[in-house]
């Protein structure tokens, strides 16, 4: 009979209770600094969630980028480098080729994946450089005060689009999801979104095989996650939420765009028939 | 390669001077007239249990740098002028995570695209930082293909010493000229071992090791500062290295760097044979300068006048002006646009800075 592994147990004012929810080892103890209904601390946990599951926290190098998680470095609790804005994906490169035991994070949002940091992006995923990157896209810039992104959607207000992203006048949003899965450096990429349990569970799935990508050497990963930032949206936390949902999903569709895991499952069906119809042909033979 | 003297190029014989010193990690990009150093790399480094990469961009390639510096290797990048303008980003965020690398600059003429002649237009980018922020690199100028590799060795050393970027400021001649270059002072080394500080994959049981550069509060930022204020304090009073020529009994002082103190050691023998007594100081580290000795000739009452020769509009100049806080004449002879020195273009100069000290054509005025 299996060992039932035994329950972690804490006291709480002299009250003994089962510990049946924690935080990560993979995450300091310091309370997350990000405003309330921003999706950075849910997407730090779910990081470190999956650090944790796979054991790998003491192996783990994080770049920090530039954006409103520059100071992520604060909340992960490993080796960590901050990197100049856009260029987290050189660093990381530096770093893995001299380091290949440690798992490499990027932890990147969408003005430094995708507008400054673009060709370090495209060049590190085409190189299909061993690191694993989450890309936060919430369609603004944070941390400067709510401007135009790459990302930002066609009739969106920010503070440099007072009327709406005119796409003849400023171009059009960038998928930077679709376009990494064209290259052949790329092992896994995945948009997904936190707008509810359902799809914070899926985002959790896809961090995992990200990282399982890098930790069986089989190229770049990343995970895109379509995240809010309601004070700069001008929303309310559950308005900004919704809007995630709805109105980000239609022009950032969820999906798996590159999966080698998937691929592999379908080369082995591919493989299996055309065995079976070998066999079949000798018989014939006979 | 284990031959002990070898007839090479300069930007060949750096990279020689990298492996010797242990370099693990070269990323650069292609530019004139520098081509052979990532050509070399690529060829080689693979031998010495090394890591090439031809980057995306400079930027890229200075950010790999911080990466692999952080995770431990010596690393090196070169360039020449426009993508070493590039690399200031990265140099700064480099010099205050006090991450060591080496970054060679083998310079041609700008601004802008110039051309692909020597220049030593760089020469303040250099010895001021180069980019944005207080910081200093340490900075290395060579003039022949054998300090190429025997500075590009030593600034791995100084780098790894002061956890700070190490610059080789070469130039285009000196970088495409082939001489001899004699290895025996330069021996393998291993690198340091760096694992109580950089970025790897043990970390079970110790503290994480975080590098940063971003302070938020001033409060905060203030004492890093003050820090690096006395190390870069600490590197002056240690590292100031300069050699001479003939200039023990020089009335007039020549002082320059690379290829126009070869084309000045010319100038002087020549000089010396109608009567001029002329002899050169040259820079070896150009940060930290060599005031302190340049001040002594100045007070010196055999010397007359100090000539500064430059392929720039006056840059170094302006240090030893700084030296020679007005005890003496200083005297500025450039060339312009990548044309370089011949002997006579130091010595016509010269001779009328002989007749009269004061000389107005070319005397420095400090503006």
């Amino acid at each position: 009979m299996e060992a039932v592994p035994e329950k972690k147990r804490v006291t709480v004012d002299g009250q003994d209770y089962e510990l049946v929810f924690g935080r990560p080892a993979s995450l300091t103890s310091k309370p997350f600094t990000y405003c309330p209904g921003c999706n950075h601390g849910t997407i730090h946990r779910l990081v470190a969630e999956v650090i944790d599951e796979l054991g790998i926290q003491h192996r783990c190098v994080g770049m920090a980028s530039v954006g409103c998680s520059v100071f992520s470095y604060e909340f992960f609790d490993f080796d960590f480098i901050s990197c100049a804005h856009g260029r987290a994906l050189a660093v990381a490169t530096g770093v893995k080729r001299v380091q290949p035991d440690t798992v490499v994070l990027s932890y990147q949002g969408d003005g430094d994946l995708a507008a400054i940091g673009t060709a370090e992006t495209i060049h590190a995923a085409n190189r299909g450089e061993r690191i694993t990157t989450i890309f936060v896209n919430n369609a603004i810039y944070g941390m400067t005060g709510g401007q135009m992104a790459p990302t930002t959607i066609i009739g969106q207000r920010t503070t440099t689009t007072p009327e709406g992203r005119d796409e003849h006048r400023i171009g059009w949003l960038i998928r930077m999801s679709e376009m990494l899965a064209l290259l052949p450096g790329v092992s896994f990429v995945a948009r997904t979104t936190c707008h509810d349990a359902k799809s914070i569970l899926k985002t959790k799935v896809a961090i995992k095989k990200a990282f399982r990508a890098q930790l069986e050497d089989r190229g770049f990963s990343m995970v895109e996650i379509l995240s809010n930032c309601n004070v700069n949206w001008r929303m309310t936390p559950q308005d900004a939420v919704n809007w995630v949902g709805e109105e980000m999903t239609k022009v950032f569709p969820p999906g798996t765009y590159k999966d080698v895991f998937a691929e592999d499952q379908e080369k082995a069906r591919a493989d299996a028939p055309s065995k079976t119809k070998a066999q079949s042909s000798e018989k014939t033979e006979v | 390669m284990s031959a002990q003297r070898v007839f090479m190029k300069g930007n060949e014989a750096a990279c020689e001077g990298a492996f010797r010193a242990g370099c693990k990690f070269f990323a650069g990009y292609p530019i004139t007239p520098q081509n052979e150093v990532p050509e070399y790399m690529s060829k080689h480094i693979w031998d010495h249990g090394g890591t090439f990469i031809q980057s995306e961009s400079e930027v890229a390639a200075i950010n790999m740098l911080m990466g692999a510096s952080a995770a431990g290797a010596r690393a090196m990048t070169s360039s020449s002028s426009p993508g070493i303008s590039l690399k200031q980003e990265g140099i700064s965020y480099i010099a205050m995570s006090e991450l060591p690398c080496v970054v060679m600059n083998v310079v041609r003429c700008g601004p802008g695209l110039g051309n692909i002649a020597p220049h030593q237009g760089d020469y303040f980018q250099a010895t001021r930082g180069g980019g944005h922020g207080d910081y200093r690199t340490i900075t290395l100028a060579p003039n022949s293909v054998q300090e190429m590799a025997q500075f590009v060795y030593l600034a791995f050393e100084l780098a790894d010493k002061w956890r700070n970027p190490a610059l080789v400021l070469s130039d285009g001649t000196i970088g495409q000229m082939m001489e001899p270059v004699d290895f025996s002072e330069m021996p393998y080394v291993e690198p340091p071992d760096k694992s109580d500080w950089c970025l790897n994959a043990h970390q079970e049981g110790r503290e994480r090791h975080l590098i940063t550069t971003i302070y938020l509060l001033a409060e905060d930022m203030a004492p890093v500062h003050e820090r690096l204020v006395k190390k870069y304090e600490r590197i002056k009073k240690a590292e100031v290295r300069y050699t001479d020529y003939m200039s023990d009994d020089a009335e007039i002082l020549i002082v320059a760097i690379g290829s126009p103190s070869r084309v000045a050691r010319s100038a002087i023998k020549a000089g010396r044979e109608e009567g001029l007594k002329l002899g050169l100081l040259r820079p070896i580290t150009v940060w930290p300068f060599p005031y302190g000795v340049i001040r002594q000739y100045a007070e010196s009452d055999r010397v007359k006048a100090i000539v500064v020769t430059e392929m720039n509009w006056g840059q170094m100049v302006e240090d030893v002006a700084m030296a020679v806080s007005g005890k003496k004449p200083v005297h500025f002879v450039p060339k312009h646009g990548g044309l370089t020195f011949t002997p006579e273009d130091m010595l016509e100069p010269i001779r009328a800075i002989r007749e009269n000290p004061m000389n107005p054509e070319t005397l420095w005025v400090q503006t």
